[in-house]
């Protein structure tokens, strides 16, 4: 592996610092779960890694009456073990809680998994169907864009060299809105999604009616994708198997997938179908289970 | 264009109850630096990125692949081993169970899944074995097919000194 300094960046500024003196040369490191592989794999070198798990921004994470602030570096198992947490944001805990093994979860950050950018980001969907937004520091301050657009292309996001993910902003969702993640894997653990959809809606004031919807797609396209028509077709509808299924069969669609190692267009397309269905189904009763309390 | 070497870092963290203290490349993962710098070769490279698990030590209490740590991040951290997991002079329950359950058989991955089943039974002492199946998912044998490191977990498990009855009587 080619030799690069580490940074314990303790500041935003300290950080940015670092990234403007190496440009690309340089990144930043949260859990190092893909970083670390990517550079022994000599996939591209580098001669500086800034650690941010110093950086107070980037390590913490606040539930507050605006939503949720998970700073960068956060790592997975400190979202699912936040009672209040788990409890307000089932479909991020979905995710957060699937990642690797207990080994990854204990390092790896949705921050990073943003940064990473794999179109079969675990951690994307469930940010996607959320409105999520990013919060990018750089020389010149501070930018927050959306995370549908923050990844352009498999490992390309909306960064600059010299900027950082400092945290993902999660917004308080409505009343009566619930949300869903869910991948197939050939095993139960520890691989790499064939496909994985992330689901939500809001039900209206009689909870018979979906008021709202958001289906997100990882594995089908060269960045997780919002399927905006699938979501479309269920506003007004009733939180149903049939509108579920009939929304599933219109994702299908806006999928692009390919063929590899790990599965074929026809095998995603059918599995887009299967996840769309269950992870709104999971959705509307998360929904339905928060309005009754 | 050539560049200065860079300095080595200088690592300050507590080992296996011990305060240890040494110079690693900045490059270096833990799991080199512990093998190769401090020559504590209990710790096994398997995969080296993360997916096989036998590299697993406890960080700060949390159980992590050594091989995606880098050394001087480890600076300032509680860090345990499975050179710390024997008491002096005797076996830890998990060891022992292991050996009546013969849940090894090469040998490579056992430390790792030794630390890691210690973490959990840590911290869930009566988990059941879907959970320890799903804790344990991030280590990898290709010799046992696991069953055997399983039932050793629920043996070393059902052998730990039960928590005293609560006097109120109820479970």
């Amino acid at each position: 592996m080619h030799p690069f300094r580490y940074v314990a960046a303790s500041s935003i500024d300290e950080a940015v610092a670092v990234l403007r003196e190496h440009g690309a040369r340089a990144r930043c490191l949260a859990g190092g779960t893909d970083i670390l592989v990517q550079l022994r794999g000599g996939r591209y070198e580098l001669d500086a890694l800034v650690d941010v798990k110093g950086v107070p921004e980037a390590s913490a994470m606040r539930l507050g009456r605006a939503g949720l602030d998970i700073g960068a570096a956060v790592p997975c198992y400190r979202i699912y073990e936040d009672a209040k947490v788990a409890a307000a944001y089932p479909g991020i805990v979905d995710a957060a809680s699937l990642i690797g093994g207990i080994q990854i979860q204990s390092r790896a950050s949705l921050g990073g998994n943003l940064c990473n950018a794999a179109p079969s980001a675990d951690g994307i969907g469930p940010l996607l169907v959320h409105d999520a937004t990013v919060v990018i520091a750089g020389p010149t301050g501070t930018r927050t864009v959306p995370v549908d657009g923050f990844c352009t292309a498999p490992g390309s996001t909306v960064l600059d060299d010299d900027e950082l993910v400092v945290s993902v902003h999660v917004p308080r969702p409505p009343t009566r809105f619930g949300a869903a993640y869910e991948r197939f894997i050939p095993r139960n653990e520890m691989d790499i999604a064939i496909v994985g959809v992330a689901s939500s809606l809001v039900l209206d004031r009689s909870g018979k009616r979906i008021e709202s919807a958001r289906i997100a797609l990882a594995s089908v396209a060269p960045t997780p994708i919002v399927a905006s028509k699938a979501a479309a077709s269920l506003i007004g509808e009733p939180p149903s198997e049939e509108a579920f299924r009939a929304a599933g069969e219109i994702a299908a669609g806006e999928a692009s997938p390919i063929d590899d190692m790990r599965g074929t267009i026809d095998q995603r397309r059918d599995l887009v179908r299967v996840l769309t269905r269950r992870t709104l189904a999971l959705a509307a009763q998360r929904a339905s289970a928060g309005a009754a309390r | 264009m050539t560049q200065a070497p860079i300095a080595k870092a200088h690592v300050r963290c507590e080992l296996n109850g011990q305060p240890v203290e040494f110079l690693a490349d900045q490059h270096m993962s833990l799991l080199e630096a512990l093998r190769e710098v401090l020559d504590m070769t209990g710790t096994k490279e398997g995969c080296n990125d993360g997916n096989c698990g036998a590299c697993t030590v406890t960080m700060d209490g949390r159980i992590v692949d050594s091989c995606l740590v880098l050394a001087p991040e480890a600076d300032g951290r509680r860090l345990e081993t499975i050179e710390g997991v024997a008491p002096p002079g005797g076996l830890h329950p998990l060891q022992q169970a292991f050996l009546e359950e013969a849940a090894l058989q090469c040998g490579i991955c056992t430390p790792g899944f030794l630390v890691a089943a210690k973490a959990l039974l840590e911290r869930e002492p009566a988990a059941d074995e879907h959970r320890i199946r799903h804790w344990l998912a991030g280590n990898l044998c290709r010799c046992t097919g696991y069953d055997k490191i399983v039932r050793a977990v629920l043996r070393a498990e059902a052998e730990q000194p039960k928590p005293r009855a609560r006097r109120s009587g109820t479970a």
